[in-house]
């Protein structure tokens, strides 16, 4: 690996944990609810983009499965959070029961 | 196994079949059936006289136990068969005599089954060589004791007395069991007789003094010396076959036994003759004193037991005294003579005096001295065993008790005149003692016989009295009739019984052919102090009424009594008191418990062995590391401030992320994938908990800051920081893992060597946490549908009552 390519990652990753940065004083001041779900999803995102360049830097491939399941949790947990969101609970309850 | 060996075990395996007897004979008495054990023992022992007479010894080994020195070894000389002689042939008489006291409406099979449980008890005292069974054989006195003394358990004073007497001698008992493994550790052995001949190693030494401060706490507890007598006055209201039997003859002499037999092992040590010496001394003036006031019969008799087993205890004492301080043989050999005597003498006249004492309850319905008088003419013959075994006691020639209370006094007076540097000004008070103690016992011996059965006849008791029936009369007949043939002929026991028992307590090897004589001519100052004894003691009895104020000076706030039932009632509270203020009931409290002690504990070791930390094998550090670092610091101390739970749940959330990140740039990707996994669940859970908590508490709470927690928590985190980096610098062996990479491909066929190790180097492990997983699965699952149950039970019997109304 040569000097330039050192230094784009460095670069990449020094972007990332400003980007990062960023999403999570959104994430911790953000004004509604809403925002800080945004934010979170996209803090995932950039997550997954450095584990990616650290996989490169490491010179390793055995971290591509971190970030497939990062990309799983994050949608599943976006979508289970909009739920909550629009109806109140995340997972049906059996729809004879009373309660 | 020899018949000895089987003599010991045979009361017990009777009471086996007295249950069985007992279940299928009706309409005779039980005891007929008890009656020929304690016989047969009596009978063979008598047998042995001949071969102890000449100076032999028995030693009978059967092993029981060797691989811990426990055997139950029978060994047989003079000390042990007086002992045995007694035990058995009292026990005979008080069997003999409980069948005509205790009617068949009583709880026979219990009553007996106690009794035969405790002949075993104190035959194994007795005879056995080995301190351990000696302890086994012992704590068996103490418990059969407290069921005979519990019989009546309806009755609240028996109960009391039981758990009194329990206490106290179960106390001894385990100080005497540390007594003895002291002096098994300077000796080497368990066996006595060993130990007697490594006495020198056990002298001059602190952990001798102790195995002799703790043996004489066993002794004196059993032998109710002061001021451990306060168990024996309140074990009376055991049936009075009992009381004759184990709180008069047999079972309060097992101290004595052990001082006598633990004198040729402790001899040379000052501490154990001077402390024999005065408690004896103290314990017979102090009961003989209290006897006189009291006004139960069986109260008296028991004060009077206490005050002549000091009377032997201060004789066992100058046996001991004469070799430490070199003083000549002649006193030496009549103190032990005059103890072996006593015990004798005493075990005659009390077991009969207190038969006595039960032929008026039985045939009065009251023992109380005030209530009773003039049996004289209504009970001939229970007013002669009375005035022959009560003369005995006081010390009245012709009687035994005669005898040995002028060897007593003889051996009192030597003691003062050998000049002993130490006591040389207060030698003087040994004798005065005696002779104060004597006159009391002279003065509740007189008590007895003037205010029962001389007087005028009283109509208050509750039976109308008539004399007992010759099943009653016989027993205690037969101890009165030997108070006065050893009266008479006492040299009839010097050679047979006497003579051995006195060696064995001296471990004499010469034969001391005493002579026991009635005359010691009018130089003798023992003859003077028994004139002084009766003269004073009459003139005391008859000018009762001038003195007998001083007893009201002595309050219950004083007595022993008093402090042991005021100290039972404030262990009892102030235990409860330590207990609910330890116990709070607060989780909180308990965790500051744990966690301050592990602080202590981790601070201690660290002082005592040093800290060694090395940090010339760290790593480098990388910028990413530090930056995760900050961001797990920050969220923590987010967690600690805010006040609001969801916070703390989504900061929570960020460390566990942070520590998947880790993970991932220590390149451990199977743990990150698991990290972000669980963590993810993990705080899904939590929000799931935060959704469900009831509404008054979602309001945000402040913390309570107590500086306890924060000195605490800041403790553990040092502690935990400082182990982990002393434990980083002292590695001292090269790790193991060196074995996995190499052998992962070729041995396991797996490249993913975390996988492997769990999967098949250490598949264990995982079976096991896979186990954990399902009880937790299934734990959760019996949680919810328990509840979801009980809330349709809830509701099915609402609806039940529902539609009674």
């Amino acid at each position: 690996m040569n000097l330039f390519l050192n230094i784009v990652f460095i670069i990449a990753i020094v972007g990332m944990a400003i980007a990062m940065g960023i999403a999570s004083y959104r994430i911790i001041r953000g004004p509604t609810l809403h925002d800080k779900i945004v934010a979170l999803d996209a803090f995932g995102v950039m997550l997954m983009a450095t584990i990616g360049i650290f996989s490169v830097l490491l010179d390793t491939s055995y971290l591509i499965v971190v970030i497939m399941l990062i990309g799983m949790l994050g949608a599943v947990g976006t979508i289970a959070m909009a739920k909550f969101l629009e109806k109140g609970w995340v997972i049906d309850i059996d729809r004879d029961s009373d309660e | 196994m020899t018949f000895i060996h089987f003599a010991i075990i045979l009361p017990l395996i009777a009471a086996f079949l007295i249950a069985i007897i007992h279940k299928y004979v009706k309409g005779i008495h039980l005891g007929w059936f008890v009656l020929p054990i304690p016989f047969i023992i009596v009978s063979y022992l008598f047998t042995l006289i001949p071969t102890i007479r000449n100076g032999d010894t028995l030693l009978l080994n059967l092993n029981f136990m060797p691989r811990i020195g426990m055997n139950y070894d029978v060994y047989i000389d003079g000390l042990g068969l007086l002992f045995a002689i007694l035990i058995s042939g009292i026990g005979t008489l008080v069997v003999l005599y409980s069948i005509g006291y205790l009617s068949q409406k009583e709880k026979l099979l219990n009553f007996y089954i106690y009794l035969l449980l405790f002949m075993t008890a104190m035959l194994g005292v007795v005879l056995l060589d080995n301190v351990l069974m000696l302890y086994l054989f012992w704590e068996l006195t103490s418990i059969s004791s407290f069921l005979l003394i519990a019989f009546w358990t309806t009755k609240e004073r028996s109960t009391y007395g039981a758990q009194k007497s329990m206490l106290i001698t179960m106390f001894g008992g385990f100080m005497m069991l540390g007594g003895f493994l002291l002096l098994s550790n300077l000796t080497g052995t368990f066996s006595i007789r060993e130990m007697i001949s490594a006495s020198d190693q056990v002298t001059g030494i602190g952990a001798g003094t102790l195995a002799v401060v703790l043996v004489l706490l066993g002794a004196f507890t059993k032998s109710a010396q002061f001021p451990f007598y306060v168990w024996l006055p309140d074990a009376m209201e055991a049936p009075t076959p009992v009381s004759a039997y184990l709180h008069s003859a047999t079972m309060v002499k097992a101290g004595l036994y052990l001082v006598a037999r633990f004198t040729p092992v402790f001899m040379l040590s000052t501490t154990w003759v001077w402390t024999i010496l005065i408690v004896g001394l103290i314990t017979l003036c102090w009961a003989s004193f209290n006897a006189f006031i009291k006004d139960d019969l069986k109260a008296v008799l028991a004060f009077s037991t206490v005050s002549q087993l000091g009377l032997i205890m201060s004789l066992l004492g100058i046996s001991g005294l004469a070799v430490v301080r070199g003083a000549n043989e002649q006193i030496f050999t009549v103190a032990v003579v005059a103890a072996v005597f006593h015990i004798i003498n005493h075990a005659t006249f009390k077991g009969a005096l207190f038969m006595v004492t039960g032929i008026i309850d039985h045939q009065t319905g009251t023992r109380s001295i005030k209530k009773l008088g003039g049996l004289m003419t209504i009970m001939p013959i229970t007013f002669t065993m009375a005035l022959v075994t009560s003369l005995s006691m006081a010390g009245i020639p012709p009687f035994n008790g005669f005898l040995s209370k002028e060897m007593f006094l003889e051996a009192m007076f030597e003691i003062s005149n050998a000049n002993f540097s130490a006591l040389a000004s207060v030698g003087f008070l040994f004798p005065l003692l005696a002779i104060v103690g004597s006159i009391f016992t002279f003065l509740y011996s007189a008590k007895i016989v003037m205010q029962i059965f001389l007087g005028e006849e009283t109509k208050e008791t509750p039976k109308e009295p008539k004399e007992a029936s010759a099943l009653l009369l016989i027993s205690p007949a037969i101890l009165s009739l030997l108070v006065v043939v050893f009266g008479l002929f006492p040299n009839l026991l010097t050679k047979s019984i006497i003579d051995p028992a006195a060696m064995s307590i001296i471990n004499a090897v010469e034969p001391l052919n005493t002579k026991i004589s009635h005359w010691h001519g009018f130089n003798s100052p023992a003859l003077w102090a028994t004139i002084v004894i009766i003269v004073v003691g009459a003139a005391l009895y008859y000018f009762r009424d001038t003195w007998i104020f001083i007893y009201k000076y002595i309050k219950d706030k004083f007595t022993i009594n008093y402090l042991y039932d005021q100290g039972l009632h404030y262990i009892t509270i102030y235990s409860n008191r330590f207990t609910r203020m330890l116990m709070t009931g607060f989780l909180r409290t308990y965790m500051v418990y744990i966690f301050g002690f592990l602080v202590i504990l981790g601070f201690v070791t660290m002082l005592r062995t040093g800290l060694n930390l090395d940090f010339s094998n760290l790593a480098p550090i990388g910028i990413q590391d530090m930056i995760l670092v900050g961001v797990i610091l920050i969220a923590l101390g987010i967690i600690m401030i805010t006040k609001s739970r969801m916070v703390s749940i989504i900061m929570l959330g960020a460390v566990g992320f942070s520590m998947a990140l880790f993970f991932v740039f220590f390149r451990a990707p199977d743990l990150a994938l698991t990290q972000l996994a669980i963590e993810t669940v993990t705080t899904t859970l939590f929000l799931v908990c935060f959704y469900h908590l009831p509404k008054q508490s979602k309001l945000p709470e402040k913390r309570k800051f107590k500086l306890t927690n924060f000195i605490v928590a800041v403790g553990v985190g040092a502690v935990s920081i400082l182990i982990g980096l002393s434990a980083f610098s002292n590695r001292l062996f090269e790790s193991i893992s060196q074995y996995h990479i190499d052998h992962v491909y070729d041995l396991a066929a797996g490249k993913n060597m975390v996988n492997v190790i769990l999967v098949d180097f250490r598949g264990y492990d995982t079976v096991f946490e896979t186990l954990v997983f399902g009880i937790a699965g299934i734990g959760i699952y019996v949680l919810m549908r328990l509840t979801i149950n009980n809330r349709k039970d809830d509701k099915n019997e609402e609806r039940a009552e529902e539609s009674r109304l």
